[in-house]
């Protein structure tokens, strides 16, 4: 298990993951783990089954749903699609991530300045 | 907040379902296979080629299904569950170790869950009554165990009712009733029942409400009504639980009473306020000028109104006490009050406190022997905990794992200690002879039950901890390597066992000094001077019954009734008494007429017993100067009393009492002085005692025939009733006791506390043992080695032998010292509980050295022995 990795960047998957469902409408975990390594050139997943770790707990928190039905090319999958508790989650998050990385921002640029 | 909620939900009833769950994965995994395939393909992979890159992108599917429960469910339980399914598996394997164990722990979870429910009930639950906490015991400041000392007039009791502002109420009960005062007869056999006579106000006071029928009203208590109410047990035991007893007549006493109500069985007025005895009626007791004149005789409970204190109404009562007690003219007044709980509990107290403290002792050498046993265990199992670190197992896991272990074998065990627990208690409940308060309301509830439960798991827990730890460290060592000898790799191992049997020792040294000083106290007590000869001495009641309505017609009857009991043969003596020793007390005024006396120096406080001629010698209570009493000493001759040494030397230092005048009822003459009699306790001096012949007063509430025999007095009580059958066909069959029998109960909360202790410490005595054999014959087992070339190069066997035992019993002296240092701060707190010794007293402290040395010889000799049976060249061979 790359433990630290996947700890330090859960927060940031789960964000990545509402926000892809948000974006994109109803998804399968192959959709969703394509378009994340697309967005992070590969940085994020080590693979692609661990988005079935982050897909899981989602599902428990309320903020995701998931439902059998059939992919483009007639396959049987799992679709996941955000819920209401999910988008209030998906606002709350980004404001968060968007402060923290406001102050990160500027505490770096004051250490560039010495 | 909501999402954890929802999540830890969501884990639960994953856990529950993990195969479905499992298998939804695996085909979303499979179906997310396909698609990065297919889109492999078409990116211009050949199959096999897409395949292989499909399968490294996804990663492990299994490692991903482990972790996605992981992450779903609850892997706490599962890792649980595998523990409990391999520690059921070792323990199976290992029956002998899983037998002694839960034997051991289960005896020492009996014990304790059956002192806890004892302590419980006896201290902890609060009285049967509503809002207890209010409820004071309102007492006269007398002497300890003098009833009269205790008790209020009716005036004085009325007064403070009456003028004290702190109490809402005060209620009152009739302290002076008999044992056996109400003859019932018309239903059966007849029989002698106990009926307390209680205050108008007694049950509402109390919040008690009779579960069939009513109580009395204050018309009932204004005279000697004919009205009854029965307490539940008597009303289930004796009338078979008759719901329609309300309103039907019983004859007590020759005269028909209405039943008007049953207490409800939960209300068991003798288990609070006359341990030891049995209560089956209560009858009004009237408030009168009559009642008052019979003087100080009425026990009080108050409760106070909610914003008084228990100080205030101290100050109150106390304030109050003088007026009421000029305006009565009475000589001693002073209210003391004490929270009904203390007046009831607080005795038992300090003894309950020690059988707590001893069970807590018991627990730990239970947990340090478990711990050595468990230790010994994990060593055997070195290359188990070897083979699972190498296929993987983290440290915290092995630990985990053998925790679990511990605990499940605890658990096993408490199952058998809460079995012990229910008979315990059960047993106790039941036993008669013992007079402890609320003894009755002893039992296993959910209280119990849940303490059983958490202490299964400490115990666990604390036996498992330290072999826990050792173990995984010591499968490092050795890791796979297949050598079990070595002499050097247990070094610490060997300390570690060696210091829990030396702290098994010390307990067991405790344990054994408290058991070694009550036993002392206890025969110290059984050996005390009672002033009176207990054994071949039984008594009867004979009240004459109310048709010997003048003083000439009861003398008679006593005649009588004397003559028949000493017709029966085997009987030596037969003598008359109102009162027997160990039981109730009552006293009265009354100085020398030669003495001139004033507040600063009143007349003694005496003890009255109202007896007749023969008493003395029935009872083997010596004369020491003058004369007995004689038939003649009746209402024709002159008054005459006898007294004690104690009063005699009181009132006449260092001259002859006989022929001296005393101010009692009347004037009396001393004709005689006896012997000191133990009659408030056996471990309590007598104080000043009269004897006024019964047949000079009419001032005797019961009477009792004490005869002397050559025989067993049990065997008599048949003759004896049959003899008597001819004065009173109505004689009652269940009172006959022998004084024996009135002594053992007398002593029966100490003997509980004896047995009790003396059990513990002989447990813990077998546990210490038992340690120190398996600490020495484990070492001896891992020296066989070394012993072999010692016997090659020239050891005799009792060379080894005597080095054997005298490494044991270097380790049992460290224990004994430290024992004996415990000990000496610890055995303290018996003080209250000691008589006769002190808490220092060599004899219990030089015992407990020598039973614990030889024990601890015993126990290192046998393993010895074994040891100078081995065969050096087997020995030296095997490695």
């Amino acid at each position: 298990m790359a433990e630290s990795k996947s700890d330090i960047l859960q927060g940031t998957l789960d964000l990545m993951v509402l926000k892809t469902l948000d974006a994109m409408g109803p998804l399968h975990g192959y959709g969703i783990a394509r378009r994340i390594e697309q967005i992070s050139e590969e940085t994020l997943l080590v693979n692609q089954g661990t988005i079935y770790l982050c897909l899981v707990r989602l599902v428990q928190k309320g903020w995701i749903r998931a439902e059998w039905g059939t992919s483009e090319n007639n396959r049987k999958a799992k679709f996941y699609s955000i819920s209401k508790s999910g988008r209030k989650q998906l606002i709350a998050e980004t404001e968060n991530w968007e402060r923290v990385a406001g102050v990160i921002g500027r505490l770096l640029q004051l250490g560039t300045r010495r | 907040m909501l999402a954890r909620l929802k999540r830890m939900v969501a884990r639960l009833r994953a856990w529950f379902h993990a195969s479905e769950l499992d298998s939804d994965l695996d085909e979303e995994l499979n179906s997310h296979l396909a698609m990065l395939t297919e889109d492999h393909i078409r990116a211009g992979m050949s199959p096999e080629q897409a395949q292989r890159a499909a399968r490294l992108e996804l990663g492990g599917l299994t490692q991903i299904s482990e972790e996605h429960r992981a992450v779903r469910g609850v892997p706490f339980f599962d890792t649980l569950l595998q523990d409990l399914r391999y520690s059921f598996r070792t323990l199976r394997r290992d029956a002998g170790f899983t037998t002694f164990a839960i034997l051991v722990v289960g005896l020492g979870i009996g014990a304790s869950a059956t002192v806890f429910s004892v302590v419980d009930a006896l201290l902890i639950r609060p009285l049967p009554f509503s809002e207890p906490g209010r409820l004071v015991w309102i007492a006269n400041d007398g002497q300890e165990g003098d009833l009269s000392g205790q008790t209020v007039t009716v005036g004085s009791h009325i007064d403070l009712r009456d003028q004290a502002h702190s109490f809402s109420d005060i209620a009152a009960y009739f302290a002076f009733y008999g044992d056996g005062d109400k003859k019932m007869t018309g239903a059966g056999e007849p029989e002698r029942l106990t009926g307390v006579p209680v205050s108008q106000n007694l049950f509402p006071l109390l919040g008690i409400q009779p579960q069939l029928g009513r109580i009395f009203t204050a018309g009932e208590c204004q005279g000697d009504l004919p009205v009854v109410i029965l307490s539940g047990g008597f009303w289930r035991t004796r009338l078979a639980s008759d719901p329609h007893i309300v309103g039907r007549t019983l004859t007590l006493n020759d005269r028909a009473v209405t039943v008007i109500g049953v207490m409800p069985s939960s209300f068991d007025f003798s288990s609070v306020f006359a341990p030891g005895s049995r209560i089956d009626l209560f009858v009004p007791l009237p408030l009168t000028a009559e009642v008052d004149r019979e003087g100080n005789t009425l026990s009080m409970i108050g409760r106070l109104k909610p914003d008084v204190t228990l100080r205030q109404a101290q100050a109150e009562a106390s304030l109050l006490s003088e007026p009421i007690r000029i305006r009565h003219n009475r000589g001693d007044l002073r209210f003391k009050l004490s929270p009904l709980e203390e007046h009831v509990r607080g005795r038992l107290r300090p003894a309950l406190f020690v059988l707590a403290c001893a069970v807590a002792v018991v627990m730990l050498i239970v947990c340090a022997n478990l711990s050595n046993l468990q230790l010994a265990r994990t060593a055997s199992r070195r290359r188990e905990m070897a083979i699972r670190i190498a296929l993987g197992a983290g440290r915290g896991r092995l630990i985990r794992q053998l925790l679990t272990e511990s605990v499940v074998l605890s658990c096993a065990a408490a199952v058998l200690g809460l079995l012990l627990a229910i008979v315990g208690t059960r047993v106790l409940a039941h036993l008669d002879a013992l007079s402890l308060p609320l003894r009755e309301s002893v039992h296993v509830d959910l209280g119990a039950l849940a303490f059983t439960l958490l202490i299964a798991v400490l115990t666990g827990l604390i036996f498992g901890l330290l072999p826990a730890f050792q173990a995984p460290s010591a499968a490092i060592h050795d890791s796979l390597k297949d050598s079990n000898r070595g002499s050097s790799d247990g070094k610490h191992h060997a300390w570690v066992r060696s210091t829990l049997v030396v702290s098994e020792i010390a307990f067991a040294c405790v344990l054994l000094v408290g058991a070694g000083l009550l036993i002392r106290s206890f025969l110290r007590v059984l050996d005390v001077n009672l002033g009176f000869r207990p054994e071949k001495a039984a008594a009867m009641r004979v009240d004459p019954s109310p048709r010997y309505n003048t003083r000439a017609l009861r003398n008679a009857y006593f005649d009588e009734v004397l003559r028949l009991a000493k017709s029966v043969p085997g009987i030596e003596a037969a003598g008359l008494t109102d009162v027997l020793p160990l039981g109730h007390n009552r006293s009265w005024t009354a100085g020398a007429k030669d003495q001139v006396y004033s507040v600063a120096h009143p007349p003694p406080d005496e003890f009255v017993r109202i007896v007749s001629d023969g008493y003395l010698k029935s009872m083997g209570i010596a004369l020491v100067a003058g004369r007995d009493l004689t038939p003649s000493d009746d209402a024709s001759g002159k008054p005459v009393m006898l007294i004690n040494e104690t009063l005699a030397h009181i009132l006449w230092p260092g001259r002859s009492a006989i022929g001296r005048t005393m101010q009692v009822d009347v004037d009396r003459e001393v004709v005689g002085v006896v012997g000191d009699v133990r009659h408030l306790a056996l471990e309590q001096g007598s104080g000043c005692e009269m004897y006024l012949p019964i047949r000079q007063t009419d001032d005797y509430a019961l009477v009792d025939l004490v005869v002397r025999t050559s025989l067993p007095p049990a065997a008599l009580a048949p003759a004896v009733r049959s003899a008597l059958r001819h004065i009173d066909p109505n004689l009652p069959g269940n009172e006959f006791r022998t004084l024996q029998q009135l002594v053992d109960k007398s002593v029966s909360p100490r003997r509980f506390v004896v047995l009790l202790l003396g059990g513990f410490a002989a447990f813990a005595l077998v546990l210490a043992a038992l340690g120190i054999y398996g600490v020495v014959a484990y070492a001896v087992n891992q020296r066989t080695h070394e012993i072999g070339i010692r016997m090659a190069l020239g050891a005799s066997a009792q060379d080894l032998q005597a080095r054997i035992v005298l490494q044991t019993l270097a380790l049992a002296a460290v224990g004994m010292l430290v024992g004996v240092a415990a000990s000496w701060l610890l055995t303290r707190a018996l003080t209250g509980l000691l008589f006769g010794v002190t808490a220092t007293d060599p004899v219990a402290f030089l015992g407990m050295l020598v039973i614990l040395t030889s024990v601890a010889a015993v126990a290192g000799y046998l393993p010895a022995r074994r040891a100078s049976r081995i065969d050096p060249m087997m020995a030296l061979r095997a490695n």
